[in-house]
């Protein structure tokens, strides 16, 4: 069992709020993602859970037992670090039976505890090494493993695969999603990447500021953002915001008026606002299309473009100067200064109020 | 202004010629200047010593240098004052040793470990005395500490009733190694606390999540991370320590009998108290053997460590 509650987390350094008043449930089983921008908290976060750092006030709460000032050790929770913190001078066997060792279990215990995280992790021919003699990745399983071998009831990653070249991060993302149903393990994961956020996570928490933004499943936080932050955070490219005002509210649709001219009737309800007031409606760049003249919406002009081969991002500019990014086919590359006309669906437009906070959209959208 | 990529042709055309050139004035005519220098540097002397130690030559009857073999060496070697200089200069070398190296790593973990008002003063006080002249601070221990009337130590004797202790007349190799410690204690604080602060703390904060307490820490992180700075420390004191000189000279004169003699000394009585300078020059070149074995098995010792990547 590994039921985390925060209550009301707060955590400043020499005076300076950096967490500020988080609250948060982990369930068991869970795989949780923090997300956010560098300097956000994150990792001061993570490290009040694991007890590295000294909460200021508020409560943690895991398995309805107050470990807010427990000593590390006891909390029984185990941390991999973005530098994996190997100890330098001992065996792989040795980084892994060391908590062990410390805690003075049985040598049989321990060799059969050390040899099975060795063979989840493939590490079986490499005991005997020093750290110093293992590749990069290799490190990277063994932090892991020393991890494992402690069976803790919450496992903790501090932006683990950051020190890895792309291929081998892709592997080791797959890797500890494969994991995480192997041990059935709680996890609470760090990073700044949004594909390991969207592909690991159950629970993703974004956060900003020492604040938390959002809390939902990824696809959620997709399709439902709850403000501006989380709809330009999530999604590459960003998502693109236009500017307009308010013209019509009705019950379940509502008119907008683009500072570019368009005129959008959009599926929303915005109910509470004012007829007048601003608006930002937001489209990503995999719901908009280039039409041909005079069918489409909008009239813009062709910026720099960004070939991928199987797709092409479009970056385009209104008439009256937002940028949007368009997603189109690989073989499709517009001039640069070529006039465009785009065209999208208002089903896939969020739209948000002059407080950034989302506006209701109709539920069916999540499918 | 031509940049090396755009005048390749010409580059190409000079390259014979300098390859020539190259042939016709070698890289060592024109480092021989300074190799020659050190050369005589070191020859001159060297030689002069091993001459001088093969020859008669006592100031005291001039004019009758002749050709010795190696009585000198034998006489130095067979005299009693050797072999209690030789092991004065192993105890000497070996105590201050084991006191900076020791005291070193508690002292300094003791300071990386907690956070205090004034910790930087403390440090700087801490590092001072090895900034202090050998002469002046061997002056200050005799006068001010170990002197039988106006010591510190005496005064700490009476306070309790005891009879004060002369300490440099009792026990005058002690001394001599308190004296010497308290200098290159402060060299092996110095290294070792710079070492410290280099000590990842994230392996700190892994091993406190598995369980280590501080002297976990200690025993299994610093230490280990220490081996490399300590042997440093090892090396560089034991090349210093070999040559231990001004201490004995201003405080004991390396009495009472050879008590607290050691090599650098016995050799400086041979030369400059009895004019013996076959002699001495015998013994000079027997302390230069024996401060290149330390050397060898210091490096044998330690060296790996040290070229050994971490
Ligand atoms: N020990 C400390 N003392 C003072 N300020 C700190 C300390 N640790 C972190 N901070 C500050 O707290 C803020 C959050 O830091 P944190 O390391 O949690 O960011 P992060 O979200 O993990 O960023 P990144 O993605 O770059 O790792 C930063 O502004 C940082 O300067
Ligand atoms: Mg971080």
């Amino acid at each position: 069992m590994a039921d985390l509650k925060i209550r009301n987390l707060q955590k400043g350094f020499d005076g300076t709020a950096i967490i500020q008043g988080i609250d948060l449930d982990i369930r068991d089983r869970e795989f949780v993602v923090f997300v956010g921008p560098s300097g956000c908290g994150k990792s001061t976060l993570l490290r009040l859970i694991a007890g590295l750092e000294e909460v200021s006030s508020g409560h943690i709460e895991l398995d309805g037992q107050d470990i807010t000032d427990m000593a590390p050790a006891r909390r029984d929770l185990a941390m991999v670090f973005q530098t994996y913190a190997l100890y330098p001078h001992m065996t792989v066997r040795k980084n892994l039976s060391f908590a062990l060792d410390l805690a003075r279990v049985g040598k049989q215990e321990i060799e059969t505890k050390v040899t099975n995280a060795a063979r989840i992790l493939q590490l079986d021919a490499l005991l005997e090494r020093k750290p110093k003699q293992l590749s990069g990745g290799q490190r990277q399983r063994v932090a892991i493993g020393r991890a494992i071998v402690r069976n803790p009831k919450i496992f903790l990653f501090d932006e683990p695969l950051s020190n890895l070249d792309a291929a081998l991060r892709v592997q080791t993302r797959l890797e500890l999603a494969r994991l995480h149903k192997d041990l059935q393990a709680t996890m609470i994961y760090v990073t700044h990447d949004q594909v390991e956020a969207m592909t690991l996570a159950d629970k993703v928490v974004v956060l900003n500021g020492g604040r938390i933004e959002q809390v939902g499943s990824p696809l959620e936080l997709y399709h439902h953002p709850a403000n501006l932050f989380v709809a330009g955070f999530l999604g590459t490219p960003k998502m693109g915001f236009l500017r307009g005002t308010l013209n019509r509210v009705e019950a379940d649709n509502c008119d907008v008026q683009l500072e570019c001219g368009t005129h959008l009737t959009l599926p929303q309800s915005a109910a509470g606002l004012s007829v007048g007031s601003t608006v930002t409606p937001g489209v990503r760049p995999e719901h908009l299309n280039v039409v041909s003249t005079g069918a489409g919406r909008m009239q813009v002009t062709a910026d720099v473009s960004e070939r991928l081969g199987s797709d092409t991002f479009c970056h385009v500019r209104c008439t009256s100067g937002e940028m949007l990014t368009v997603r189109v086919r690989g073989d499709f590359a517009p001039r640069y200064g070529e006039a465009l006309t785009l065209d999208f669906d208002t089903a896939h437009c969020h739209l948000f109020d002059a407080d950034g906070q989302a506006v209701a959209k109709p539920l069916q959208q999540a499918a | 202004m031509n940049s090396p990529a755009i005048d390749t042709p010409a580059a190409q055309a000079s390259t014979p010629v300098a390859r020539k050139s190259r042939r016709l004035a070698p890289g060592w005519f024109l480092v021989s200047p300074s190799v020659a220098l050190l050369l005589i540097w070191m020859i001159v002397p060297l030689g002069m010593t091993v001459y001088f130690s093969l020859i008669r030559y006592n100031l005291l009857y001039p004019g009758e240098n002749d050709f010795v073999g190696l009585e000198n060496f034998e006489y130095f070697v067979t005299d009693a004052a050797f072999l209690s200089g030789a092991g004065n200069t192993v105890l000497l070398v070996g105590s201050v040793l084991l006191i900076s190296v020791v005291l070193g790593v508690l002292i300094s973990a003791l300071l990386e470990a907690s956070e205090f008002f004034g910790r930087g003063i403390v440090r700087v006080l801490l590092i001072s005395p090895f900034f202090i002249m050998p002469t002046v601070s061997a002056l200050l221990w005799k006068n001010l500490i170990f002197h039988p009337v106006s010591g510190i130590l005496a005064a700490i004797w009476q306070f309790f009733g005891a009879q004060p202790v002369d300490w440099l007349a009792h026990h005058p190799l002690f001394s001599i190694i308190m004296i010497v410690s308290w200098q290159w204690l402060p060299f092996a604080i110095l290294i070792l606390m710079t070492a410290m602060q280099s000590l990842d703390q994230e392996q700190k904060e892994a091993a406190r999540l598995d369980g280590a307490g501080p002297i976990a820490i200690f025993w299994h992180l610093t230490l280990p991370h220490l081996a490399r700075p300590i042997a440093v420390v090892v090396m560089i004191e034991t090349i210093f320590l070999l040559s231990v000189f001004a201490e004995i000279y201003t405080t004991t004169s390396g009495g009472p009998g050879y008590e607290s003699t050691n090599l650098a000394y016995l050799i400086y009585t041979q030369a400059l108290l009895q004019f013996d300078v076959g002699m001495a020059s015998a013994g000079g070149l027997i302390a230069v053997v024996i401060a290149n074995i330390a050397a060898i098995v210091l490096i044998r010792m330690i060296g790996k460590n040290l070229t050994d990547k971490q």
